[in-house]
């Protein structure tokens, strides 16, 4: 009984979701991208590292569908193994900022007082840092790696997550039925847990899954400055830094890299705007 | 018979950015158990925040409390578990009094989960006698709240403040939101809840002919003070207070037949924020004079029978 | 002769709201006459139906998911619902006026009171700011509002006040027909009471016919001519305030009286309506009443009962109307 009630709730999401077209779009587009990420071993027709002399820089050709790099090496190949670095990077990055920003965001919120302040001071010190400067640095220190890159992104992007939820749990918290819960002896972390966050999440589904755009965004551009993938495994924003230097004679090594960036953040900017218009209770019927 | 709650010059005031807000200004009252206290008054008046600070959903300001016997004004963490398994609450609002995310059941049963005293298998028998008890199907335990009408979303509330089986009661408008037909099935319930399980209540209201069918007792606020308290006959049958008169005749009485002037209320409210020492009401009182910017005393005028006005017996 | 003295005639007007899973059928083909010079008042309980009524009147009803399905409204003889947008904005606001339950809403926060006065003037007069301006000032004099108030902005008024000016913008225009939705509801008793008798006097004086929608029998007694009383989506019963409240005809009426608490009751139980209203998706083939009613029959759940007239002007909806 219990499990259909929390399906009908979904499938109710659903319902709303599939009336933007657009947003459906994103869904499908991205759903395509990350299964490409998962199989990519399968699908990819060459190894990403696979050198071939003779076809250096080759154009496109049955054997080489989207063509070949200064190495050889098969770009439909590189770009559908170079997904997983990329969507990584964007999911993993993501969960650990929204975990850590709704942790700051749902306590400095609902204590408000002193523990507010501070830690909005400190958001406040922290963003007026500009956020890809900041990025670097951080992953400079670190060390170029993926996993480096990925911690800086995350620790960068949690202000934005922080800020909307302590802006979401204002709202929630005045409402009676929290007073209701404390009236019957629920402690601050039953309060916060059961009913400030539940309550308090969607416009963090929103952010969060526009978040996994920009995140992918700014890892490509990581890599692209060096700090990120390292060679020769394949990752779309390294790809692009390398395809930049014969971008005259060869466009198609940057251009189709780029095309995946703009795809991936595209579709998750979509079903972002998608899914705030569904999670909207005024728009609910 | 000894008091259940007794109450001393209880005070409740908040900080605002001009001053000192008196919400609840010095209210003495005690209540016997099985009794129930109207508490009338209109919004601002600190009948909610009166309420609220009883339970310690709010710090005091000042005054004194005892429940039972015991002094109850700054409870320990320990204490302060165990008197609100006895100290209840009921909710003005049933849409965001219950949270939207929790069905039923699980709201129901929160208030035992929290007390752990009772196996999982007892809790839901308990959920569901409760529910029982309240009138509400029990085909509704997995439902959520935005599919059920007001007056069921009132019920689920009444149920959560019984599961802990308290004894004392503040029904916070509980009624206010409902439609006239599921209000009176909700003000019979609570009548009958409090026959079978000797409940006391402390009935909070902005409407007085709902609380003159629930009350032993009527209390009138303004503006945190209590201008008049008296049994609930009493109150209606030898009204003293300017501003009770001026209330009850407001209300319009649905009937056509025996009209009775209505007391129209000129001037602007005070500000509850640093008020003076005077009467409150002053400045809408048709009655006001000199000594009513002196501090107004409470004045047993017959058994039971309080008021804060100095020229109570010299008005008609 | 009877036709001349109607401001306003409702026919057979039906509303249904279409979402994707279910039609809620609001307004049931109902039948309503306002006269010139009259207060009408709309009783019943939330999602009655009561303020789509009135919002089919002024047009606003939100299309989709609202729907007339059938009906029509006269105005003076001219039928409202098949006028083109351009003509209905000239009656909106201008013949016809409506206020709100909540004066908060009604109200732009960052203009001042005086201002707000006097551009729905301007909007429906073509008269200078000057003009406009010295109205307004008239207007905020007659609800009881001093004219040194002119430039203050809504939030340094109070919520009686607010729903004072509110009540002046409604009545800039000096309409016909005034439609007032719940307008003391959100107000203390005592601000309520100086509302409504401010109200009184602005009918009396203007000679604006007024529907005051609301759920209080007692403000009902103490302001309206006459009664209907709406109960899921039907009018069940319509007639003289001396009708409903010394002769109520229909079952619901009569239960709507006794779950009232009333000041001068001596009882200590009420005895309320069992039951509730039906799901507005999902409405009873017979009488709507007839689950919650003490005395429904098995031909009331069969087939809906037809409005009789019990008395001139005095219609009941039910089987066991007495009859004339």
């Amino acid at each position: 009984m219990r499990k259909t009630r929390k399906k009908s709730k979904l499938k109710d999401l659903w319902r709303r979701l599939k009336r933007n077209k657009l947003a459906v779009a994103g869904l499908v587009v991205l759903a395509l991208l990350i299964f490409v990420a998962i199989a990519a071993p399968l699908l990819a027709p060459y190894g990403y590292s696979v050198q071939d002399s003779k076809a250096s820089y080759a154009a496109a050709s049955p054997e080489h569908p989207l063509g070949a790099d200064k190495l050889g090496r098969d770009l439909l190949s590189r770009l559908i193994v170079g997904a997983r670095a990329s969507l990584m990077m964007g999911s993993i990055a993501v969960s650990i900022a929204a975990s850590i920003g709704i942790a700051i965001g749902a306590t400095a919120g609902y204590f408000g007082g002193w523990t507010d302040n501070i830690s909005m001071r400190v958001l406040d010190i922290y963003q007026s840092i500009p956020m890809l400067l900041l990025c670097i640095t951080l992953a400079a220190i670190l060390g170029p790696s993926l996993q480096n890159a990925i911690i800086a992104l995350g620790v960068c992007s949690v202000p934005g997550y922080a800020r909307l939820m302590r802006a979401s749990v204002l709202t929630v918290r005045d409402k009676e039925f929290i007073e209701a819960a404390r009236a019957v002896n629920a402690g601050n972390a039953r309060i916060i847990l059961q009913h400030i966050v539940p309550n308090a999440m969607a416009p963090l589904i929103v952010e969060i899954t526009m978040g996994i755009g920009s995140c992918i965004l700014a890892g490509s551009l990581l890599s692209f400055v060096g700090l990120g993938v390292q060679p020769p495994t394949p990752e779309w924003g390294t790809m692009i830094a390398e395809g930049r230097n014969v971008m005259r004679e060869h466009p198609t090594l940057a251009l189709y890299p780029g095309i995946c960036v703009m795809l991936s953040v595209l579709s998750c900017n979509l079903l972002g705007d998608g899914l705030r218009d569904a999670l909207d209770p005024r728009l609910r019927n | 018979m000894p008091a259940l709650l007794e109450v001393q010059d209880l005070k409740k005031y908040f900080r605002t950015g001009s001053g000192m807000l008196h919400a609840v200004d010095g209210i003495n009252f005690s209540l016997e158990a099985g009794k129930t206290l109207g508490v009338v008054g209109e919004s601002g008046c600190g009948k909610s925040t009166l309420g609220r600070t009883i339970l310690h959903l709010l710090d005091a300001t000042g005054g004194r409390m005892s429940f039972d016997g015991e002094d109850i004004t700054n409870p320990k963490r320990a204490e302060l578990r165990g008197l609100r398994e006895k100290m209840q609450i009921i909710f003005q609002d049933p849409y965001s009094s219950l949270d939207p995310r929790k069905s039923v059941g699980e709201t129901i049963m929160e208030p035992l989960k929290i007390q752990g005293a009772l196996p999982k298998g007892d809790m839901i028998a308990e959920t569901r006698r409760l529910m029982d008890s309240v009138g509400l199907a029990a085909r509704f335990e997995n439902s959520y709240p935005h599919e059920l009408d007001g007056g069921r979303r009132q019920r689920i509330g009444i149920a959560r403040a019984l599961s802990l089986n308290p004894k004392f009661i503040v029904c916070d408008e509980p009624v206010s939101a409902l439609d006239v037909s599921i209000q009176a099935q909700i003000i019979n319930l609570m009548l009958d809840l409090q026959e079978e399980r000797g409940l006391t209540y402390m009935f909070v209201t902005h409407d007085l002919s709902v609380v003159k069918y629930i009350s032993d007792d009527i209390m009138v606020m303004y503006l945190g003070q209590m201008v008049e308290m008296a049994p609930a006959d009493e109150l209606f049958r030898d009204t003293r207070h300017p501003y009770t008169k001026a209330l009850l005749s407001a209300i319009p009485i649905p009937g056509i037949h025996g009209k009775t002037k209505r007391i129209l209320l000129r001037g602007e409210i005070t500000s509850p924020i640093n008020p003076g020492p005077g009467c409150r009401f002053m400045a809408r009182c048709r009655h006001a004079s000199e000594g009513c910017s002196q501090p107004q005393t409470l004045e047993e005028c017959s058994p039971g029978h309080f008021v804060a006005c100095h020229i109570h017996g010299e008005i008609v | 002769m009877e036709e001349q003295g109607n401001l306003l005639e409702i026919r057979d007007l039906a509303v249904e709201y279409h979402t994707d899973e279910a039609t809620i059928y609001a307004v049931n083909h109902i039948g309503l006459t306002v006269k010139k010079g009259e207060t009408i008042g709309l009783v019943g309980e939330t999602g009655a139906g009561k303020t789509s009524i009135a919002r089919s009147i002024l047009g606003i009803l939100p299309m989709p998911p609202a729907k007339i399905v059938s009906g029509e409204i006269l105005y003076r003889g001219n039928e409202l619902l098949r006028l083109p947008e351009r003509e209905m904005r000239k009656i909106r606001g201008n013949k016809i006026a409506m206020i709100f339950q909540d004066p908060m809403t009604a109200l732009n926060p960052i203009e001042t009171v005086g201002f707000q006065i006097a551009e729905t003037i301007r909007q429906h007069d073509s008269v200078s700011q000057v003009e406009a301006n010295r109205r307004a000032c008239d207007m905020l004099e007659m609800v009881g509002i001093a004219m040194g108030r002119f430039g203050d902005f809504p939030h340094q008024f109070s919520g009686g006040m607010k729903q004072r000016v509110v009540i002046a913008m409604a009545l800039a225009c000096n309409p016909e027909l005034l439609l007032a939705d719940e307008p003391t509801t959100a107000l203390d008793v005592t601000i309520q009471a100086q509302v409504l008798e401010m109200m009184q006097s602005l009918r009396e004086r203007l000679e604006t016919s007024v529907m005051l929608i609301t759920h209080d029998l007692g403000v009902v007694s103490e302001f309206c001519d006459s009664v209907a009383v709406v109960y899921a989506g039907e009018i069940v019963e319509r007639g003289t305030v001396e009708d409903i409240f010394d002769r109520p005809g229909h079952p619901y009426t009569l239960g709507l009286f006794g779950s009232l608490p009333r000041l001068d009751a001596t009882e200590r139980r009420l005895k309320p309506i069992k039951g509730r209203m039906p799901d507005p998706t999902n409405v009873p083939e017979g009488c709507r009443f007839c689950d919650r009613c003490p005395r429904a029959e098995d031909r009331c759940s069969k087939s809906p009962p037809a409005e009789s007239e019990i008395a001139p002007g005095h219609a009941v909806k039910c089987f066991f109307a007495p009859q004339r």
